[in-house]
């Protein structure tokens, strides 16, 4: 695997619907220094700066252009990594690669998008790939429509379930500083009243569009122990990828196709010695666009049985208190600033493993924690962090 | 929004090619430091720079955060001139739709008298074999004028 990494930073930005008091740069800026003043480092003291952000997304064909100097970035190495949905993940991967290979001991990594600048459905429908995505392309909203379709049908769940989800989902992000939506929701019946955005997701099933950033500073282990932060060891990282339209949706309809989920979690399992996941590994933040994908997440990840996703929210195991808790944070549907979204987990994860996630801290003592990622076309990308190796 | 795409066959072996547009609304904050330096060159016609006291740099346009100490310099204004010399400069006699002046479009950075960084702009009033580096120039600003660095219509020579 490499020289050992440690994460001895994180910060974020508040995170809400529109930002016009600040620029890109502006806002990316207030993320990067407050993980520096986590770190208690200064900018001078990073080697290389690694950047995610979704191409397109806010009209811009280069969306680090006009914001390496103002990020710190300014004649440092590093580069920008897009990848879809999992941007914010694959740059964790990235730069870890660059730690672990002992090509540089101090790195930042930062995730940003600023949502108000831009129409998210409208790029991803309009710049996808031509000939067999476009034209039928639906965007994020009517992909998991279909998801929540699918896993309805497979699972034998009710909207109540999808529900507790959101409720559970809530709850964390109420008590999370940085969330985006914090609703105060009281009962399943409260979001069973609300609108289907497209049937059967309803306004309440769906993720926000935030604007918001999130850093990372990574130290290699011998920079780490000179470090003021306590450390935080990415123990693995691993990405799968396959091809959209070609393969399943989020949720497959044909029931043949292999999930890269499944893929990702059981090489990464393998790899760490985890042979049951929700003892072996204490919480997790999964990237979850929906409730319902949530539930879908449990199983892919093989946190249960197939079809027996919805038992764990319904047992409360994935509450706060829960014996696995699952997005203490209030996760994506209460936060979604695309290309920071998956950033947002991995430093999530950190703070619980670290113990200093505030009012969210889960009640489990946390020594290892899992942070995935899910994008485009179902791509994974997973980190998994522990306290000590 | 409608799709415009066609699709084109390309030889007698029936083989096609997608031809497709982009279409991306989008919108962009010009953010704290940004709009401050944009009200005051609509309003009074004048250019703000940013100061780093620290590295004796004044950004124009400016930025919040300086590039070589990362100092935040929120509050460090200074005025600088609207005359300035040019620092390069080329000619586009074929703009795209996205370059919206008459052409041929003569653009030049300008380093403004007071400001330590080239402003990026457009030239006007002047025939192109009068063109040289060094040369000194002077904002030229529109009656109706928006937030904006199109607030200058142009810089021209210096008389």
């Amino acid at each position: 695997m490499g020289n050992r990494v440690a994460i001895v930073g994180i910060g974020q930005t508040y995170h809400k619907s529109n930002r016009p008091d600040v620029s890109q740069p502006e806002m990316v800026n207030e993320a990067v220094r407050a993980a520096l003043a986590d770190a208690q480092l200064e900018a001078k003291d990073i080697e290389a700066s690694f950047l995610s952000n979704m191409e397109t997304f806010e009209g811009i064909y280069l969306p680090d252009h006009g914001m390496a100097d103002e990020i710190g970035a300014y004649m440092r190495s590093g580069l920008k990594v897009c990848t879809g949905g999992t941007s914010g993940a694959s740059v964790v991967a990235e730069a870890f690669h660059y730690v672990a290979a002992g090509l540089f001991d101090v790195v930042m990594v930062t995730g940003f998008e600023k949502q108000d600048c831009g129409d998210t459905t409208a790029a991803i429908t309009a710049a996808c790939t031509p000939v067999w995505g476009k034209g039928v392309a639906t965007g994020a909203i009517g992909e998991f429509a279909k998801q929540a379709l699918t896993y309805m049908e497979n699972s034998g769940s009710r909207e109540e379930h999808a529900a507790m989800v959101r409720l559970k989902a809530d709850r964390g992000a109420c008590l999370n500083p940085y969330a985006h939506l914090k609703l105060g929701l009281k009962s399943i019946e409260e979001i069973l009243a609300s609108g289907y955005l497209v049937w059967p997701l309803r306004l309440l099933d769906f993720c926000p569009q935030s604007c918001g950033a999130c850093a990372l500073i990574y130290a290699s282990e011998s920079a780490a122990k000179k470090m003021a932060q306590k450390p935080v060891w990415i123990a693995d990282v691993e990405t799968v990828h396959q091809e959209p339209f070609r393969a399943g949706s989020f949720g497959d309809p044909t029931g043949l196709e292999t999930y890269t989920q499944e893929v990702a979690c059981e090489r990464v399992y393998k790899r760490n010695g985890i042979t049951d996941p929700i003892k072996d590994i204490c919480m997790a933040e999964l990237y979850e666009p929906s409730n319902w994908e949530e539930l879908n997440l449990y199983e892919r990840f093989h946190f249960c049985e197939k079809g027996e996703g919805w038992k764990l929210v319904e047992k409360g195991i994935t509450e706060i208190e829960g014996a696995f808790p699952v997005n203490p944070s209030g996760g994506v549907i209460a936060t979604n600033p695309i290309g920071a979204t998956p950033t947002i987990r991995v430093a999530e994860a950190a703070l619980q493993v670290r113990g200093d996630a505030g009012p969210h801290q889960v009640t489990r003592d946390v020594h290892t924690a899992m942070a995935t990622a899910l994008g485009g076309p179902n791509w994974t990308v997973l980190t998994l962090l522990k306290r000590s190796l | 929004m409608q799709i415009q795409d066609r699709v084109e066959q390309v030889d007698d072996l029936d083989r096609y090619v997608y031809h497709g547009r982009i279409d991306i609304p989008n919108s962009y904050s010009a953010g704290t430091v940004g709009s401050h330096f944009l009200t005051e060159l609509r309003d009074k016609k004048i250019f703000l720079g940013m100061k780093c006291e620290k590295c004796n740099v004044v950004y124009v346009p400016p930025r919040s955060t300086c590039k070589y100490c990362f100092a935040k310099m929120d509050d460090s204004w200074v005025e600088v001139a609207d005359k300035g010399t040019l620092l390069t400069y080329t000619v586009n006699f074929a703009p795209t739709a996205a370059q919206p002046a008459e052409s041929p479009i003569i653009y030049g950075i300008v380093q403004l008298d007071g400001a330590t960084t080239g402003f990026v702009h457009m030239l006007g009033e002047v025939d192109l074999e009068d063109l040289r580096i060094g040369m000194r120039l002077q904002a030229v600003f529109k009656p109706e004028r928006d937030a904006s660095i199109l607030a200058v219509k142009y810089f021209k020579p210096l008389k």
